[in-house]
Order: structure tokens, then C-alpha cells, then sequence
């Protein structure tokens, strides 16, 4: 056990656990941040990406102790920025969303794309969440629904 | 009025994209206990004796001794236990859970039990037959004495698994004698039905609700009712909260997949013409039944595909292996047999050289023809339309003729499809009886009460648009929780494409009825209950009659180009046209035909699966690959409207059938592009290269 401090979205944490655990486990079994989801448990479906420091990882592939005085951003933070109410509104018009349990990884996903790269192409929209799986859309209405949100968040990212 | 199709924003899209959607796995509500599931590491074997160790204050072990009532899943037969008791049949198959609170714990017990097997040969060829069907319509065997040749091929298909994002998941609570379950599930009543008989209690004891299901795709159909009953038995034993979850492994190790199959296809052919067909469908169906005698006759139903075939012998067989048992996936058979039939079609064309377009053209099924059960196709046909215009999107012609070269390495692929919607046979008005409730209360707001469940095809939103654009109010004035049992009645299982034609067609009717008994300011409550159309008949040792209501029905083309070097396979392009009556909302059904197609594609192509001995090979999404954003073409698709008079606003089934075209198209891409047939999906680079190789043809 050990004393873990960081700053999840914009709070800071401090807790008493194992620097092995799983981030994605203390995320939501502690911190009932229970949007970051369980797809597979080893780094290939992004169901669980979180950002850290900006960057996109997925939260069951990071041990606690690598966000020591880190600061993590999970859809439960990011839910209340102007951004995400940009990609929301396209994710909704764009039929982006199906059985959903994809979503909350893949906003966080879109995200750090556009953070990147404010106007990306379709190929670029593709290799952006090409780490992220999605089985029910086909992924072609999430695809239009980033290309929206990058035109009409236009100056936001 | 306005045009239902017209998309509106989904009712769930605020709380699934910010997260706040409460799937199982969410439930933090009370303290549960943490079960996990001691299975068997042989494909058959005896179970001679269970060394356990002893356990720590607040862990138990559940197993079959713990069973109140018959040690059986109830789904059609009682066939597959819900813990084995003296023998096992499948690696995985589930003897015992392990409960208690800490799961690291739970782990360390389950390493210290040892489990003392005598181990059988099993069983993995397909030789002990389990279901078989047999049918015919004309004169097949006349056929196949005067004909001038036969053409004969045999197709197989891959396990397929069907990879919701969300792994399987259950929880239960108890309080004095009534067990709640709550689960990721398409089928509140099969789970109700299943715990009540395992509890042998009765019906008010059990209370099932779903949770937000992260996917489903069949794989939560029947699957559940398994969980559910051992957590049912545990709850009764240890009288407190218990979640059961799977990982992923688990998941993809343990639980149902589409059937593997092999399926001949004859052709007596006489004056350049199919004079018969014979057909024979071999499913492996694992260790239990389960549901596979239904996935069997789906698949002898569409052996001619979207074709009229006066002459027809059907056999079908669901051989028992000693592995994990298969069960529905979107398609339920469909798949496996219109990949072969539209290769079958393309390869007698071939043989006998004829331009295999317009042979095809040549037996396409029109209205009022007879189906392969000497039913009727009485409803409108629209099959030429949706061809021309899939033709058109795709430059089918142009690109048809510009990769015939061999040295090209691309091609373009097409194939016609059609869906039974519903259940099969007479299973609406037999077996499932559904009954639905609209509530209208004191504040004028509509409940709808029925137990179909929303996996992301979207049936709130569109059971909700039906009720107000009948009652003309708003849809904010509309409730539809998740289904549970407490509330809802029994409107049957969430699969099939039956959900908007049948439920959606009853929630209309009640709707109407509403309308004429609203009284302002007084709870109103209206039930509607199925009555099938007295037209319909079925018989179901025959196979002769009506197999299905309605008929939806598609084209998908598909384009690739495959590598020379690694025969890897990009897929350029995809377009489809469909039938499925009228959509109850445009984007609804462009969602579900895009992502139905990605999978369909996947089927033909991509996912590859295989067990060695009984052990699943593919036991995690690094292994089992699905298709990414980046193998994904933009898909184009085209609905054209064909209404069908009893669904709601003319709606027929939409959700299976951009699945069932996926593999044929692409395989008939793969075929012209490599010049040799295809007989086989998936159709990965291995099975390409040794074609080419062999120049087997």
C-alpha cells in the first residue's frame, strides 16, 4: 500500500492503495467513475481510455502508481467542457451512438484526436480511433460525427 | 401527418454519452459479493472427485447440490445442466461457483481445488446427429433421374463469436423468498422462466429487470438464463447480494457463437436449367442443444435464398460435439446458408457458362411464387428495384468488367438476400402469445409496458415515436423503462426481427385503442395480445406452409482489392439497398444496416475462429480480430420504402438482415479478384494462398 495522490478531473485525489492495481479498478470500484468501462482487459477495445496529462491510455493497462501527482480526465470530467457538448451533439445527430458501452471511450478518443488535430481528414478520423473498438455501428456515423464536431467547434480545439 | 421514417435524436443518447447509463457492471448500490465459476478443463471427462479446500468466514461454494429444483437450463429441452454433476461435456463447462467478497481471495481457492477427472475420448466430428430435419417440395428425386448433369459443391463457414463490447454480466439480490435479477440480457422472460423452474418456486419469487445491454447481437438471447439460474441458486444459499461478471476471456471461452457448418449444395441440371436442388445443412452444435434445432430450421428455410426453385429436397442435421455449445447471432442460420446458396448460384453459372447475373435473375422469387416450404411470397417483391439501384450506386457493370484480368487483384461482389421476420413457423402464436400494456395515468403520461429490450437498435426510440405519433402527443409525454417483469407482461424475447413488426405492430394497436378511451385526468390501461393471421399456416413436422409473415429483403455489393504479396484484403467499397418495409426511423436503420454489414463482413473475411481438442483458440480481441475504423469502407445504403400492412406504419424486420449478405458479397469480391471459387469463410490470406497455390478451382 501506498499514499497515491493525482488530480482527477481537476480534484485532487489522494488514496491508500496498491501502485499495481489497475487504474481502471480504482477508477470505478473507489471512485465509482463508472463511465470508464471493461471491454477487454488488455489494452485493445478502449472501452476504459481516460486521459492522462492529456494523453489518451487505457485506464486497464495503467498501474496507480504511474499517475502519481498525474492528472486524469475520465468522461465523468470531461462531460462538463464545452467540447464535449460539441462532439454530444454530433454524436446524436450523426446516429454515432448504439448500445453505448463503446461511447464514453470513444468521446475520449475523439478528443484527444481533435486536441491534435483540430481539422482532421476522414483517414485521419480513422486512424484516430482505430484503437478504439465499436461492434454495433460500423463506425461510419461515429466517423462523420467527429468530421462535425471539428467543423462546428470550429476555434474550441 | 409527418413521416415516421424521419430520424429524430435518440432518446438515450444524453445518458449513454456522458457515461451516466447504468449498465451491470455499474451497480455499486449495495455491497455485493463477487462470484466467480469453477469450470472443467476437459472436453469430455468423468468427474471423479473435488478436493476443496476449506474455506474463510463469508465464502462459499454453490454447486449442483444446491439446485431446489431439476438440474436443467430451461430453454426448449433440458438438456444442459446448470452445474455438471458427475461428467462434463465441453472445456469450460460450469461445476461449481465460488463466492465472497474479495476477488483476489476467490482466486486463491479456485487454484487450490483440484478436481480429480477420468478423461473420455471425445467427440469433435460431425457423426452424432442430435436434430434432424428433413423437407421437400415438388418432385426432386424425378429430377435428379433425368438430368444432363450434376453440379455439386460443399460450403462451410467458421465459428463466429459475437463480441458486444459489454462481457456478459448478472446480479442478484434477495428478500425473504423473491429473487431479483438484474442483466445484461435480451430476454427478461426466458431468464424469469429459467429461474423459476430452477428455483422450482413460483412465479411472484422471481423478479428479472434489465440493465442498459452493451451489446448483444444474440449472444445475450439464451446465453443468460445459464448465469442467472447459478446466481439464483447462490442468492438462495447465501441470502445476499452477489454480482457475477465475466472477462473477456471468459466470455469469449465459455459462451455461445454462431454454428460452424458444412452444407452441400446439388444441382440436377437439365437443358441449362436447375431441374432440383438438394441441400444439406450440418451445424456442430456443441454439447447442449440449447437452441440449435430452431438456428437449424432457419437455415433449411432460406436454402434457395431470394430464388424460386420448383424441385427441392432439404436435409439438416445439429451434430453434438464435445464443445462450448453455439446458440443464436443475429442471422440464427441465415448466414451460413445464403453464403452458400449465393455462391452455389454463382458457381453453377460458372460451370455451366452462363453469365451468372443474369442466371441469377432467371429464378429470382416473385410475389405470390411459392417459398421452399410451399408457402407463399404474398406481399409485394422488390427485388429487381433493389438490384438496379445497387447496381447503380456501385458501377457494378463497369467494375465487373474491368477486373476480370487476373492479374488485377480486385473485384467486386454481389449478393441478394431476403430475412424470415419473426419467429418461424407458428412459434408467435404457439410458443410466445405476446402480450404488451400501454398506461396512460392520472398526469397524462403514456407507460409503455412491454418486455423488448433496447440493445442499441434503438426500440425506445422507436416504440416511443410510435405511440405519439399515434396519440399525437409528445414524446417527452412517452415512459419506457428498462423491462421488468414486475411491471411488464410477457411480450416475448427481443430477437428475430421481431420486435417492431410484431411488438411494435401490437404497441401500435393499443395505441389506437388508448386514443378512443383517454379520459383526462383518470389512469387508462389497455392490453393487446398477439393473434396470428388466420391465413397463416404452418406445419411444423412438414415444414409445408407459411414459414414467416413477411419477407425483408437486400442487395449488398461489396468491393476489395487483395494484396499479390500477403493476399491481405481491403475492403474499397460497400453498397446496399434494402426492403425492410418502413424504416420507423431513417438513421435507426442506417445504423443498424451499417453496423449489421461491418459484421456480416467480418463473418466472410476477418474473424477467425477455431478450438484445438475442444479449447477455443481465439480467447481474447488480440487473437479473435473484429474489424476497426480502419478496415471499414464508408458504406453507402439505400432503403426503399415497400410497407408491409400489419406492421406498424408498414415496418417489417430490419435488424438481422444486413448481416446475413455480408459474407457472400465479400467472398464473391474475393473470388473475382483471386479467379478461383470460394467454398469457405472466413476467406483469410491462408486459405487464398493455398487455393492459388494448388490452383484448385
Amino acid at each position: 500500500m501506498a499514499k497515491i495522490e493525482f488530480t482527477l478531473n481537476n480534484k485532487i485525489i489522494s488514496i491508500d492503495e496498491h501502485p499495481n492495481r489497475r487504474l481502471l479498478d480504482v477508477l470505478r470500484d473507489q471512485l465509482l467513475q463508472t463511465g470508464v468501462k471493461e471491454g477487454c482487459g488488455e489494452g485493445e477495445c478502449g472501452a476504459c481510455a481516460v486521459l492522462l496529462n492529456g494523453e489518451i491510455v487505457n485506464s486497464c493497462m495503467v498501474p496507480l502508481g504511474n499517475v502519481l501527482h498525474k492528472e486524469i480526465i475520465t468522461i465523468e470530467g470531461y462531460r462538463e467542457t464545452k467540447q464535449y457538448q460539441v462532439l454530444k451533439e454530433a454524436y446524436s445527430i450523426e446516429g454515432a451512438v448504439q448500445c453505448g458501452f463503446c461511447t464514453p471511450g470513444m468521446m475520449i478518443a475523439s478528443e484527444a484526436l481533435l486536441r491534435k488535430n483540430p481539422h482532421p481528414s476522414d483517414k485521419e478520423i480513422r486512424d484516430g480511433i482505430s484503437g478504439n473498438l465499436c461492434r454495433c455501428t460500423g463506425y461510419n456515423m461515429i466517423i462523420k460525427a467527429i468530421k462535425r464536431a471539428s467543423e462546428e467547434g470550429e476555434g474550441l480545439w | 401527418m409527418k413521416d415516421i421514417s424521419k430520424s429524430i435524436n435518440k432518446v438515450d443518447n444524453e445518458e449513454k454519452i456522458s457515461g451516466k447509463a447504468k449498465y451491470v457492471s455499474d451497480y455499486y448500490d449495495v455491497d455485493y459479493l463477487y462470484a466467480k465459476t469453477v469450470r472443467s478443463i476437459h472436453p469430455k471427462a468423468i468427474i471423479k472427485h473435488i478436493d476443496k479446500p476449506d474455506l474463510p468466514e463469508g465464502y462459499y461454494y454453490v454447486d449442483y447440490r444446491d439446485i431446489p429444483g431439476k438440474n436443467f437450463v430451461k430453454i426448449i429441452f433440458e438438456d444442459m445442466p446448470v452445474f455438471a454433476e458427475k461428467e462434463v461435456n465441453y472445456v469450460g463447462e460450469p461445476i461449481m461457483l465460488i463466492v465472497g467478497k474479495d476477488k483476489e481471495v476467490i482466486q486463491d481457492i479456485e487454484r487450490n481445488i483440484k478436481i480429480d477427472y477420468e478423461v473420455l475420448t471425445p467427440v469433435f466430428a460431425y457423426k452424432d446427429s442430435a436434430v434432424h430435419y428433413h423437407f421437400h417440395k415438388g418432385d426432386a428425386k424425378q429430377a435428379f433421374r433425368d438430368y444432363d448433369q450434376i453440379i455439386k459443391y460443399d460450403y462451410d463457414t467458421g465459428y463466429q463469436e459475437q463480441l458486444y463490447i459489454e462481457p456478459q454480466g448478472m446480479l442478484g439480490t434477495i428478500d425473504g423468498d423473491k429473487v431479483t435479477l438484474i442483466g445484461s440480457i435480451q430476454c427478461p422472460y426466458y431468464v424469469k422462466n429459467a429461474v423459476i423452474s430452477i428455483l422450482d418456486t413460483s412465479e411472484n419469487n422471481v423478479r428479472v429487470k434489465q440493465a442498459t445491454v452493451g451489446g448483444a447481437f444474440g449472444g445475450k438471447e439464451e446465453f443468460p438464463s445459464l448465469t442467472a439460474c447459478q446466481l439464483a441458486v447462490a442468492l438462495k444459499k447465501i441470502n445476499k447480494p452477489i454480482k457475477l461478471i465475466y472477462d473477456r476471456e471468459e466470455d469469449i471461452e465459455v459462451t455461445t457463437k454462431r454454428h460452424p457448418s458444412k452444407i452441400t449444395l446439388q444441382a440436377a441440371i437439365k437443358n441449362q436449367k436447375i431441374a432440383g436442388l438438394r441441400c444439406h445443412v450440418r451445424l456442430d452444435g456443441g454439447a447442449y442443444i440449447g437452441l440449435s434445432g430452431v438456428v437449424l430450421s432457419r437455415a433449411l428455410i432460406a436454402s434457395t435464398g431470394v430464388y424460386t426453385i420448383d424441385h427441392l429436397e432439404v436435409n439438416g442435421d445439429v451434430y453434438s460435439t464435445n464443445t462450448v455449445p453455439n446458440g443464436a447471432f443475429r442471422g440464427f442460420g441465415a448466414p451460413q446458408m445464403l453464403f452458400a446458396i449465393e455462391m452455389f448460384m454463382n458457381h453453377i453459372a460458372k460451370d455451366l457458362k452462363i453469365d451468372p447475373l443474369a442466371f441469377r435473375f432467371e429464378y429470382l422469387a416473385k410475389q405470390h411464387d411459392q417459398t421452399s416450404t410451399q408457402g407463399t411470397f404474398r406481399d409485394p417483391i422488390m427485388m429487381t428495384e433493389l438490384i438496379h439501384k445497387a447496381m447503380e450506386m456501385s458501377s457494378y457493370i463497369e467494375k465487373v468488367k474491368a477486373y476480370q484480368d487476373e492479374n488485377i487483384y480486385k473485384g467486386i461482389g454481389m449478393s441478394f438476400v431476403l430475412h424470415g421476420c419473426g419467429f418461424t413457423g407458428s412459434g408467435e402464436a404457439t410458443h410466445i402469445n405476446a402480450k404488451v400494456k400501454l398506461k396512460k395515468d392520472d398526469q397524462e403520461k403514456v407507460h409503455i409496458l412491454i418486455a423488448a429490450v433496447d440493445m442499441g437498435q434503438g426500440v425506445k426510440t422507436t416504440m416511443k415515436k410510435i405511440v405519439a405519433q399515434i396519440l399525437e402527443i409528445p414524446l417527452d409525454d412517452i415512459v419506457f423503462n428498462h423491462p421488468d417483469t414486475d411491471f411488464v407482461p410477457d411480450s416475448g424475447p427481443t430477437v428475430a426481427s421481431r420486435t417492431i413488426m410484431i411488438v411494435g405492430g401490437l404497441v401500435a394497436r393499443a395505441a389506437l385503442s388508448l386514443k378512443k378511451q383517454w379520459t383526462i385526468g383518470e389512469e387508462v390501461v389497455v392490453d393487446e395480445h398477439y393473434q396470428q393471421p388466420e391465413y397463416i399456416k404452418w406445419d411444423e413436422e412438414h415444414f409445408i406452409g407459411d414459414a414467416y409473415p413477411a419477407y425483408s429483403w437486400g442487395v449488398n455489393v461489396v468491393e476489395v482489392e487483395v494484396s499479390k504479396v500477403t493476399y491481405e484484403v481491403t475492403i474499397v467499397g460497400s453498397w446496399s439497398t434494402y426492403d425492410v418495409g418502413k424504416a420507423i426511423d431513417e438513421r435507426i436503420i442506417l445504423g443498424q444496416a451499417d453496423g449489421g454489414h461491418l459484421q456480416g463482413l467480418g463473418f466472410g473475411y476477418l474473424e477467425v475462429m477455431n478450438h484445438k481438442n475442444g479449447h477455443i483458440e481465439q480467447k481474447n480481441v488480440t487473437d479473435y480480430i473484429i474489424p476497426t475504423s480502419v478496415d471499414t469502407p464508408m458504406m453507402e445504403t439505400v432503403l426503399i420504402d415497400n410497407p408491409y400492412p400489419l406492421g406498424p406504419y408498414g415496418a417489417k424486420g430490419a435488424g438481422e438482415l444486413p448481416l446475413v449478405g455480408g459474407a457472400p458479397a465479400v467472398a464473391l469480391a474475393i473470388e473475382q479478384a483471386i479467379n478461383h471459387k470460394v467454398h469457405s469463410v472466413p476467406v483469410t490470406p491462408e486459405k487464398m494462398m493455398e487455393m492459388i497455390l494448388n490452383g484448385k478451382n
